[in-house]
């Protein structure tokens, strides 16, 4: 899979997190900004990158600034950025969920 | 050592402030001596100044302690302009001994800090910058942080030994007489600076309304007032009831209102002569809507409501429904209003509101108690002061005194965004578990195991969805996992008395 353009999703709403997905080249590179940082922002990136490699990607940039989202929102705001970024979204990939 | 709510509390923190742990929360019955204040003796002519730092010179020296009341809130103009002219003449090793601290002292707090002028404080809560300053170790004293009941407790006793008053009333005359119901900022009651009234040893009153002679409801005496410096305004009248009190449209919140009211019409205490306090939370403001419907439908009368006031309660008062409002502090503007227009709407001073060590304080008349949290664990302890991330935020407030009613409950959500409400352990402990007896969310309702009286009456009640503690925080895990163990330095930036003067627990420098 491959990241054709800049994907957004989500809000800057209490328990909303917004995932900005961009090209790279070094791996998934997580820039985290979050509420909750000191007590969940290992389990945060966990789950954003675990989300993007079951998609398919391998390389990208990750900007997301979280305010105290769920595990659940923080995997569906990572796929949909990850569908937008590379196109894709006339095929939802809801399996990766 | 670990106290008896089972914290770790330094011997060095005990030694050096001369404290004893926590050790239950039964007060027994102690022989306490209070102590006298100093009276600098005239007629009572010639009080009135117009300058402040005229006032600071004659009375203030390096090293006192001095005290403000928080009655303005967040529309207090008396304590920056005290404070500026404070920094500016150079003063040093101060001790700050305020009823509560709001968010527009933050600033010259942590600016008085840094300069040295402040070198001690005593408090019942910060926020804010303030709250972020001291727990990242900007103070190198620990700040005491003492429930209402216990600051009135510890200045009888000399614990707080307050040199200097400054405190600010909408209205005064020229030899003292004040109160805080006439005049432009008006917010009611001045139930917190009584103490200071009647214990410092130089009372300064900062009026923006100096009336004719005699002022009268005299709430402070002209018999224990030193100073009458006229200003320009005490306070921003707009800003004096915002913030806590609103009316909840938020369904979560309504629920457990619901089942609040639910609780109490269920409880031995549901009968006319019925006494209680709300608090100021979305969830326990609403409770009072529910319940005056219930009080109608049954046909139940409260003999009081206590704490701090708002409109809602007062409005019960007017309907016939409640006969008498105890009010050590008001939260909005409707209910100052109501404290000048009706005289069963009472002013009460913070040792008659909730002082362990006196002949009985009104906590101790209390039925129902209706209080939030920031935690409760699973050992029913609470925290109202810091943060899931350690940082200071909160007050005690009333918090430990109104738990000492026959039936205390926390109204909390199970989860607020990632965090966890209900938790293994709580950050801090404010109010032991042994003096909560129901904790309710919206999720269901969890009733302390020794209160087996209300565990029979709650658990048959329709629709009442009580299960354990354990449950509610294993829900609560489930929903936001585990978060990772906070970390903190050595350093001891605060101490959490309990009502009596006792250590319950300690706050420690947030490691970032």
């Amino acid at each position: 899979m491959e990241i054709k353009t800049t994907g957004v999703a989500g809000t800057l709403e209490s328990s909303d997190i917004q995932v900005m997905l961009s090209k790279g080249d070094n791996g998934i590179e997580i820039n985290l900004d979050s509420e909750v940082k000191k007590l969940y922002g290992d389990q945060i990136e966990a789950v954003i990158k675990t989300t993007l490699t079951h998609f398919g990607l391998t390389d990208a940039k990750v900007k997301a600034v979280d305010k105290g989202a769920l595990d659940c929102v923080i995997k569906a705001r990572t796929l949909a950025a990850a569908q937008r970024s590379t196109k894709t979204t006339d095929k939802p990939a809801l399996e990766v969920l | 050592m670990e106290n008896k709510a089972a914290r770790h509390i330094p011997e060095t923190v005990l030694k050096s402030l001369a404290l004893k742990p926590f050790s239950g929360v039964e007060i027994g019955q102690p022989e306490v001596n209070y102590i006298a204040h100093q009276v600098n003796v005239t007629t009572g002519e010639n009080k009135v100044v117009d300058s402040i730092a005229d006032v600071i010179k004659k009375t203030l020296k390096d090293g006192m302690t001095i005290s403000f009341h928080h009655h303005f809130r967040n529309g207090d103009y008396v304590f920056n302009k005290v404070m500026d002219q404070i920094i500016a003449l150079g003063y040093r090793n101060l001790t700050l001994a305020p009823s509560s601290l709001t968010g527009v002292m933050n600033d010259k707090i942590i600016a008085a800090i840094k300069q040295g002028v402040i070198t001690n404080i005593t408090s019942s809560g910060m926020r804010g910058s303030l709250g972020d300053f001291i727990s990242h170790g900007g103070l190198k004293q620990p700040v005491i942080f003492r429930s209402h009941g216990n600051r009135a407790r510890s200045i009888e006793e000399g614990e707080i030994k307050i040199d200097v008053a400054f405190l600010g009333v909408p209205a005064a005359d020229p030899a003292g007489n004040a109160n805080g119901q006439t005049g432009k900022a008006v917010f009611g009651s001045l139930g917190y600076a009584l103490m200071d009234a009647q214990y410092a040893n130089h009372v300064v009153l900062l009026t923006d309304n100096i009336v004719d002679y005699p002022c009268t409801p005299a709430s402070i005496k002209q018999t224990q007032v030193d100073y009458v410096v006229k200003v320009d305004e005490v306070g921003d009248p707009d800003k004096i009831g915002t913030g806590a009190t609103r009316f909840t449209k938020d369904p979560k919140e309504l629920k457990i209102a619901q089942m609040v009211n639910q609780v109490i019409v269920n409880s031995p205490y549901f009968k006319n002569g019925l006494s209680f306090q709300t608090g100021t939370g979305g969830a326990a403001l609403a409770v009072s809507r529910y319940l005056r419907q219930s009080m109608l439908d049954q046909h139940v009368k409260a003999s009081f409501a206590l704490g701090g006031i708002t409109k809602p309660t007062c409005d019960l008062m007017d309907e016939g429904i409640v006969d008498k409002v105890m009010d050590v502090q008001d939260f909005d503007k409707g209910s100052a209003a109501s404290m000048a227009a009706n005289p069963n709407h009472v002013e009460i001073d913070a040792s008659w509101y909730a002082d362990p060590h006196n002949k009985g304080a009104v906590v101790n008349n209390l039925d129902v108690a209706i209080l939030s949290a920031l935690q409760i664990d699973t050992k029913f302890n609470v925290n109202v002061m810091t943060g899931s991330d350690g940082v200071i935020r909160g007050a005690i407030g009333g918090h430990q005194d109104a738990a000492n009613a026959k039936m205390t409950i926390i109204t909390a959500p199970l989860v607020r965004g990632r965090n966890a409400t209900i938790v293994p352990d709580v950050a801090t402990v404010v109010t032991p578990g042994s003096s909560i007896d129901v904790v309710v969310t919206e999720r269901g309702i969890a009733i302390n195991p020794a209160r087996r009286d209300l565990v029979a009456a709650l658990t048959k009640v329709p629709g009442l969805n009580v299960v354990s503690i354990e449950a509610l925080q294993q829900a609560a895990e489930a929903r936001v996992g585990k978060p990772k163990p906070l970390a903190y330095t050595d350093q001891t930036v605060a101490v959490v008395e309990y009502r009596d003067g006792s250590v319950i627990d300690v706050i420690k420098a947030v490691k970032d």
